[in-house]
């Protein structure tokens, strides 16, 4: 049985932006907000190389990671092909305006803190910005 | 929904690639059934070389297996050859009696080669070059024979020969014209060529045309005759004098063939709308292509007609070659002989075994012919198809693009000789070994393709050079693109000119508003194209066109720069880098009181506070009480000074001042990309304004003035502008050269390689040739500048979403 606990208004999140549910001790939760209004949560990590996909540009159902512009599902959590590899999803329930998450999913999935694994280097600015124009 | 019917006939690259283009965007449209002449599944034809050679196998040339065509439900019709097509009836006929109906049929006959009709072609051991049956025969006769001819010097012969010749023949090439692959290369390098082949065993016999083959009492053939008289033993002759397109079948069913199989810019038969045709066997625009990525585009946008989405047309490509013998680099293209009204720069070292010609025609690069030494060729052919104006560089041109320190990959500029393990990629560490998998595992023939899949040269872009050259020789892609312009993401087939102009010319004020009228496919864009259309439209606009920060990369929304662990870092604005002990002391103070684990001085003579959490930055702003120093943003950064001649012993000017105010003038400004400048005293230039955007140096008479030089990826050295008597003018000059980048540049585009595309005379005449001009654009860019908000204090005019710092409903 889901627990579902109200996390803020829809409005409370920026169009085409995110918020994030902080989680003592744990990874975030990022929440979404598209431009048809659809409101998607994930794990606020992304699946390449640990970036907050929160901070990320939002577009379609899909967010851009902000460091390594991987393309992320925001339905699915899945990286859009060639890159493999997903986060974990959130269920999210939209009522009058408010959103909820379920408890149950926000104390049981993905919880501790990753180790800092594999991390490149990563300069004043990220890759995916640096791309020089065509 | 009944499926519709699609039936191929011909299973080779350029179809299948259709297909699998096909199946991308619209795979349960059609029922697809394809017949292939071959008993092979879809192989590489350009790699058959390599094979020949012993290089590779057979099995690594396949490109779809048999279970592709199995698990994406393709009926897959092996050795059987089409012989006919009832048009009226839509049913297609094979040899062997197999029927299929199609609603779409998609022609890919390819070309046969060209067999000239002399007496004993129809001798045993007399083939072409064509398929694996032809390169089994070959390695098959070098195992049992001794003496081989090739006719035909053109790249399939010399290959061929080459072949042949690694596998123990003796080989003699016979070639009608006077010099090898004499429409690919000019006199001097064809003799280049020759010579280096002589001196692996090959022997020539040029200017010669054959008279007849002579037969053996066994069928089989002993000699090739030439006009001359003379005879060359051979008990293998290999046919390489040229392909034809395959159009017999199309002929008899009466589609209008003219050398090809005429079609139109969306690859449909001119005579049939049902039938299209891509590949070898097409004829567009009077063209059939044979080289891999002009026929790949072809597919493509076959494919999105075949899809009915009704987008992208096809309008031609310009080719250029390499030849795929191991050892041996030259690259052509264009029109490499010139003529009467064209200029030819040239260098040629005989001994060194490098020889360049280089064609002008109105300071316009037309053709390129390089032996020894192609590490540039990828450099020439792109100013050959952007037909950009070469005046500016002519003196550099011959010595290539890569003279000019590319750095990430130890200097390297031949793929060929480096090992496995050597990296390519500096960004993204992608070894050439890497790179090489990926291309044979996945079927990659783009370097657009390698990009997506592997990443390298997908960030700085300065190896692309070298992944060109390692596909070159490990998929035998070419370097052969279309000259259109290139769109500004998947989501659009526009360029970034494209918008820049329609936002200006329509007053355009808003994303949406583009994207209605350039008929973007996705309705929010991506993460690509919306930050290009934001900066666009507030440049072309100031003051009318509203900021959308959503639509910009996460540091210029939270005004600082992420790192790799998600936190940020925060550079306080110190004018000309010149601070004092109080900023000092509240710096120190910060950096305690909000424990940020590093502290370091940038290369622009600031301080970075690196690892502060994202909920901390407003208070950490607040407590610095300095602005915001914009090291996060496609802005002006900095301006570097050295200490002028306040302090300096040696100082002429005063640069910290100059730097100073240059800083008050243009902090706040958003450009295509990051902009860095620097002011230095003397000509000993401690600031380093030789590699910077614009780049100041005082001298005893006043200042000198360098732009668009560079200290990043490519280390280019600034150009020197002009030399101005004044601070004011320094100001004005600068202003107006930023303003023009910022009105002209395209999105990303750093001031290096924008004055590399518009050309450093476009840029002289636009500011020091026309006064009123130069004027005009400082005052534009004042107005622009005029009120903007210092976004770490004014949150509401700059727009800054504070809730983004918050975490919600919190466990």
């Amino acid at each position: 049985m889901a627990e579902w606990k109200k996390i803020c208004r829809v409005d409370d999140i920026i169009v085409l932006g995110s918020r994030r549910v902080a989680r003592a001790g744990s990874t975030d939760v990022a929440v979404f907000r598209n431009s048809s209004d659809q409101v998607f949560a994930l794990l606020d990590r992304c699946p390449h190389r640990g970036g907050p996909l929160s901070q990320g540009i939002v577009f379609g159902q899909s967010v851009a990671c902000p460091l390594h512009n991987w393309t992320i599902g925001l339905a699915d959590g899945c990286a859009a092909a060639p890159d493999e590899g997903c986060t974990p999803k959130f269920t999210v329930k939209v009522e009058s305006g408010d959103v909820y998450l379920d408890t149950v999913e926000l104390e049981t999935i993905a919880i501790g803190k990753p180790e800092v694994a594999d991390v490149v280097a990563v300069g004043a600015e990220t890759a995916a910005a640096e791309r020089p124009a065509p | 929904m009944k499926r519709m019917k699609l039936v191929m006939v011909g299973n080779g690259m350029a179809g299948v690639r259709t297909v699998e283009e096909l199946l991308k965007i619209a795979p349960e449209m059609y029922d697809i059934a394809i017949f292939g002449a071959e008993p092979h599944p879809n192989y590489n034809r350009i790699l058959l070389s390599p094979v020949l050679a012993g290089e590779q196998t057979i099995d690594q040339i396949i490109l779809n297996t048999v279970d592709w065509y199995r698990d994406n439900g393709i009926r897959l019709h092996l050795g059987k050859k089409v012989v006919d097509i009832d048009r009226r009836r839509r049913i297609v006929r094979a040899e062997d009696g197999t029927v299929e109906e199609y609603d779409r049929l998609l022609i890919c006959t390819g070309s046969n080669p060209f067999i000239p009709p002399l007496p004993g072609r129809d001798l045993a051991g007399v083939i072409a070059f064509r398929d694996i049956a032809d390169t089994h025969t070959m390695i098959d006769a070098a195992k049992s024979h001794r003496n081989a001819v090739v006719i035909g010097g053109g790249l399939l012969g010399l290959e061929a020969a080459n072949g042949l010749m690694s596998r123990g023949m003796r080989v003699t090439l016979v070639h009608l014209a006077p010099w090898l692959m004499e429409r690919q290369l000019d006199d001097v390098a064809g003799g280049m060529l020759q010579k280096s082949l002589e001196a692996r065993g090959m022997e020539f016999r040029t200017s010669a045309s054959t008279q007849a083959l002579i037969g053996g009492p066994d069928g089989r053939v002993v000699a090739v005759q030439l006009k001359d008289g003379s005879e060359i033993p051979a008990e293998l002759v290999v046919m390489a004098a040229g392909i034809r397109p395959n159009t017999e079948l199309a002929e008899k069913v009466g589609l209008h063939c003219n050398r090809g199989i005429v079609v139109n810019d969306t690859m449909q038969s001119i005579t049939d709308p049902r039938i299209y045709s891509v590949g070898e066997c097409a004829s567009h625009r009077g063209i059939a292509y044979g080289l891999v990525a002009p026929l790949f585009e072809q597919g493509k946008v076959c494919a999105t007609h075949l899809a009915e989405f009704g987008i992208g047309r096809y309008v031609g490509s310009q080719t250029s070659t390499k030849l795929k013998v191991t050892g041996i680099d030259l690259f052509s293209a264009g029109d490499f002989m010139g003529g009467p009204d064209c200029e030819e720069i040239v260098m040629s070292d005989p001994y060194g075994g490098v020889y360049k010609k280089l064609v002008l025609k109105n300071e316009k690069l037309i053709g390129a012919c390089v032996y020894g030494d192609t590490a540039d060729g990828a450099w020439y052919f792109k100013l050959l198809r952007e037909g950009r104006d070469v005046g500016d560089i002519r003196d550099r041109l011959m010595f290539g693009e890569s003279n000019v320190g590319d750095t990430g990959h130890e200097g390297h500029s031949k793929a060929a000789t480096m090992p496995d393990t050597a990296e390519v990629c500096g960004c993204n560490g992608v070894s050439k070994g890497a790179i090489c998998k990926a291309i044979k595992d996945k079927g990659l023939f783009t370097i657009e393709e390698v990009r997506k899949h592997t990443k390298a040269s997908g960030s700085c872009g300065s190896c692309t050079g070298l992944v060109e050259q390692i596909l070159m020789f490990t998929a035998g892609g070419d370097y052969s693109a279309s000259p259109k312009k290139k769109a500004m993401c998947g989501c659009t087939e526009a360029s970034h000119q494209d918008v820049r102009d329609v936002i200006r010319k329509e007053h355009l004020l808003t994303i949406p508003a583009v994207q209605a009228r350039m008929d973007w496919r996705t309705p929010d864009g991506c993460s690509s194209c919306r930050p290009a259309l934001n900066y666009y439209l507030i440049s072309t606009w100031p003051k009318e066109a509203k900021d959308d920060p959503q639509s910009r990369f996460i540091n210029e929304r939270s005004h600082a720069n992420i790192q790799k662990d998600g936190t940020y870092s925060v550079v306080p604005r110190m004018w000309g880098g010149v601070t004092n002990s109080s900023e000092l002391r509240r710096i120190a103070d910060v950096v305690d009181k909000y424990a940020i684990p590093t502290v370091k001085v940038t290369g622009g003579q600031r301080i970075d506070l690196l690892g502060v959490k994202k909920e901390d930055l407003p208070r950490v702003w607040k407590d610095l009480a300095m602005p915001s120093g914009h090291a996060y943003g496609k802005t002006l950064r900095t301006v570097k000074t050295c200490v002028g001649s306040e302090w300096c012993r040696f100082g002429t000017q005063d640069s910290t001042q100059l730097g100073i105010d240059l800083e008050r003038a243009l902090w706040r400004m958003y450009a295509p990309h990051k902009v860095k400048l620097a002011v230095s005293g003397c000509p000993r230039n401690c600031a380093e304004s030789g590699i910077k955007d614009v780049g100041v140096i005082g001298v005893d008479s006043g200042w000198e003035v360098y732009i668009a030089g560079n200290g990043g990826i490519k280390t280019e050295v600034a150009h020197f502008f002009c030399k101005l008597k004044t601070a004011e003018e320094v100001l004005e000059y600068s202003g107006a050269f930023l303003q023009l980048y910022r009105e002209e540049g395209w999105y990303l585009e750093r001031t290096v390689h924008y004055v590399g595309r518009v050309g450093l005379d476009h840029v002289k005449q636009r500011i020091l040739d026309d006064a009123e001009q130069r004027r005009a654009l400082w005052e534009r860019l004042q107005f622009a500048l005029d009120g903007e908000p210092d976004p770490w204090f004014e949150f509401d005019k700059a727009q800054v979403d504070a809730r983004q710092f918050e975490p919600v409903g919190a466990l």
